[in-house]
């Protein structure tokens, strides 16, 4: 997904005089060719985080429009106050555009980990989290939302599923279980384990790879009683989101997602979606617990 | 509820006067209606005038022309003499100045950029308008609009906050000459900078000037002493307690 961002972006600075890169020394390298032939849109503050965002927030309010990019956690968690005042207080719209995701280099351990970035862009109002699940999804999300003017967020993630779904800002109906079936909402890169997590369950499956807006209107037409939800970042991210869409009907919701619990552990990413149960066999266990009796029997 | 007669005396003691009278004086009487200032309003008053009335080329017509110079209030809580000014200068209506912080007002303890004409950042938490700033001239020199400058107050103070210097060291390494700090210096950071404000900056790669910051043509000489390729810092001293 960062070579397709590369890419995407490298063509976008060419094509777009408004288009700017800012950086924080991350991925600098790869973009050492834009750099050469923008030196005026393609700035590396150095490991400077802060002025990253605020030098971003500078930008859009010259008429420029700026990609920020760094590791998740820096990007996000660092210079939150910086995406709070320098874009959102200044009426200022930013492209922000992470790698890394929850545990993707899992074995540098919690400061390189961010499982919390969606839920802290859902502190702001108005931002667009896309949440790509497949490089072939990066390049068409990157240049509709550059295209936009409005702020966003593209996280990133070397985790992915097996074919990539172009056009999944609403919900995409994935495997269809008929009328009353459960319904699963996959985002991301979470689709492929949630397939194979329900097998011979009745359980419709929808994808999206924009979590925010949520499709609303989709959830209401596809949901019946029971809905799960499997996001690659904070459990529950987007459970405040299902609840208020269904309020007016009765309905139980499962939130998959990834634990707050700090585990003090390496390992790979594959060992983190194991241990948060985000893995098939993990998945298909919490969907039996929330399943049965009633859709299993029925 | 103020009669026709009232607001027409309010409106003509608030015209800028031309039989020179300090203009800013009267309007930041207004703004004060019977508080007391800290001493942060008075030390930046003279540095606000002399950017308004003689450096910055930015009037009431143009704060929307991409050509204008910025200028950045970096420490939002110096806002009474920033209204002062900005009326005294036909930013904004002299009337507005009698309400500030209510429900209706458009002017905040820290001014919104998205209320005030005139106004180009929205700041109150400090240790952000610097990196506003060389983002302002980043983008404005990637335009190829080199002509107009990106001007921001700080205050010595604010320098605590570690992102200014994220700004300080980036701005003097690319050598961002289209960008002036001010640093009003009261003597109020915590812990001092031993060694002087300008020296952050200078050793950066800055070219700095200290002058009294109540010395209007002191302060003028300073502002206008930019050069070559480089970012310019203008340190203006005043007493902390001073109130003139």
């Amino acid at each position: 997904m960062r070579d397709c961002f590369v890419d995407t972006t490298t063509a976008l600075l060419a094509e777009k005089p408004r288009t700017a890169l800012v950086l924080a020394d991350i991925s600098a390298a790869l973009f050492a060719s834009a750099a050469e032939r923008h030196p005026d849109r393609v700035l590396n503050v150095g490991i400077r985080e802060q002025l990253m965002v605020g030098v971003a927030g500078g930008l859009a309010l010259t008429g420029l429009r700026p990609i920020v990019h760094s590791y998740a956690p820096f990007l996000v968690e660092r210079a939150y106050e910086q995406i709070k005042l320098d874009l959102d207080h200044q009426a200022a719209s930013a492209v922000l555009v992470s790698v890394g995701g929850s545990f993707d280099r899992a074995e540098s351990g919690r400061t390189h980990f961010s499982p919390a970035d969606v839920a802290l862009f859902d502190t702001l109002a108005d931002w667009t989290v896309h949440v790509p699940g497949h490089p072939g999804e990066v390049s068409g999300l990157l240049r509709a939302t550059v295209a936009a003017d409005t702020s966003a967020y593209l996280r990133l993630s070397i985790m992915h599923n097996d074919r990539p779904y172009a056009d999944a800002g609403d919900l995409v109906v994935v495997r269809d279980a008929g009328p009353g079936a459960a319904l699963l909402v996959a985002v991301g890169p979470m689709l492929d384990a949630a397939l194979t997590a329900v097998a011979d369950l009745p359980v419709t499956v929808a994808y999206t790879h924009r979590p925010r807006p949520f499709d609303v209107a989709g959830l209401r037409a596809l949901a019946g009683t029971e809905v799960i939800l499997v996001e690659p970042y904070l459990a529950g991210t987007s459970a405040r989101v299902v609840s208020a869409a269904l309020a007016d009907r009765p309905h139980r919701l499962l939130a998959l997602g990834v634990g707050r619990k700090e585990l003090r552990r390496y390992g790979s990413a594959e060992d983190h979606l194991r241990w948060h149960g985000l893995d098939p066999a993990g998945l298909r266990r919490a969907l039996t617990g929330f399943l049965n009796p009633v859709a299993i029997a029925g | 509820m103020s009669s026709l007669a009232t607001i027409t005396t309010q409106v003509a003691d608030a015209a800028a006067p031309l039989d020179g009278r300090d203009p800013v004086a009267p309007l930041l009487e207004r703004v004060r209606a019977g508080r007391d200032f800290g001493p942060n309003v008075y030390s930046t008053r003279d540095v606000l005038w002399v950017l308004y009335d003689r450096i910055l080329r930015v009037t009431p017509a143009t704060v929307d022309e991409p050509d204008r110079d910025r200028f950045l209030l970096s420490k939002g809580h110096a806002v009474a003499g920033y209204y002062a000014v900005l009326a005294a200068k036909g930013f904004i209506p002299p009337d507005w100045l009698d309400d500030q912080g209510g429900p209706g007002s458009r002017l905040g303890d820290h001014p919104d950029r998205t209320l005030v004409p005139g106004v180009e950042i929205g700041s109150g938490s400090l240790g952000h308008g610097l990196g506003l700033a060389v983002g302002s001239a980043l983008g404005l020199r990637a335009q190829g609009l080199l002509d107009p400058r990106v001007y921001v107050l700080l205050g010595d103070a604010e320098l605590d906050e570690g992102s200014n210097h994220e700004a300080i060291a980036y701005a003097g390494a690319v050598g961002l000459a289209n960008l002036t700090a001010i640093v009003v210096d009261n003597s109020s950071a915590t812990y001092g900078w031993p060694g002087g404000v300008a020296t952050r900056f200078t050793v950066n790669g800055w070219i700095a000037a200290t002058v009294d910051g109540h010395d209007q043509d002191a302060l003028h000489a300073a502002l206008t002493g930019h050069h070559g390729h480089r970012p310019h810092v203008v340190v203006a001293v005043v007493n902390n307690g001073e109130q003139a």
